[in-house]
């Protein structure tokens, strides 16, 4: 029996298997949504609790990846509308540009700020999309919407992000 | 396929943000993963499905109100 017929079929050392795989994987996902390691941590695995808990909803012939994508994906946004939190960049997070000057600073703060007073469905776009480099294709299948959806969503979030940092001071 | 983030991209705000967001590309737990799932496994409680206790439900309910049910019921216990 092969591996996805097997963690269907409720064998934790065929879910210990594609834990390993994709553990690395899914912590990324995660972490491009939540920017914080610990949170990301602790999320990747409710991630794959959801995912064994859901595992006879589970289609052995379709592809794990993408399910577990959409999973983890829901999972970051639970945690953002649950925690309504900024957006951190700890120490270990690759560094943005080090500022030159107290007004970079105060830019960066003030971005950074608008960012994470998006709402959750817009924010993870923009991450997704902006920072991530992430094709609309890619996000659409990730959130289980259309590109076009991706569309409207990128448009209304950049709007408002635009309008978030005009109010403070900031021209982009 | 045309990729339509071509239709309307918005380059400055792309720009704008990445001087204060950085991208992650290569980032990992530092740390194993797995004993904590495990954990988590062993500490979920085990779940009733809805339905078990809808029959529950039913079977109660059918003794409390026809009574003259239970000797057939214990007999197909």
């Amino acid at each position: 029996m092969d591996l996805a017929k097997r963690f269907v079929a409720g064998d934790l050392d065929a879910f210990e298997t594609l834990f390993r795989e994709y553990q690395r994987s899914v912590y990324r996902w995660i972490l491009r949504i939540v920017r914080d390691p610990p949170a990301a941590e602790d999320l990747t695995v409710e991630a794959f609790w959801r995912m064994y808990r859901a595992r006879a909803r589970f289609d052995p012939s379709g592809k794990c990846g993408a399910w577990l994508r959409r999973i983890a994906i829901n999972v970051a946004l639970d945690h953002l509308r649950h925690a309504k939190q900024q957006v951190p960049l700890p120490e270990d997070l690759p560094a943005a540009p080090a500022p030159d000057s107290a007004v970079q600073r105060e830019t960066r703060s003030a971005i950074q700020r608008a960012l994470s007073e998006l709402p959750p469905r817009l924010r993870v776009v923009v991450q997704l999309g902006l920072v991530e480099d992430e094709p609309y294709g890619e996000i659409a299948t990730a959130l289980g919407i259309s590109a076009n959806a991706v569309k409207v969503r990128m448009f209304r979030a950049v709007r408002l992000l635009r309008k978030k940092l005009l109010e403070a001071g900031i021209t982009p | 396929m045309n990729d339509p983030r071509h239709d309307h991209e918005p380059e400055a705000m792309k720009k704008l943000l990445k001087t204060a967001v950085s991208p992650i590309k290569d980032a990992e737990p530092r740390r194993d993963l797995w004993p904590q799932m495990l954990r988590r496994l062993e500490a979920a409680p085990s779940r009733v499905p809805w339905w078990d206790w809808a029959l529950l439900a039913g079977t109660v309910a059918a003794v409390f109100l026809f009574p003259s049910v239970l000797p057939a019921l214990l007999f197909h216990l």
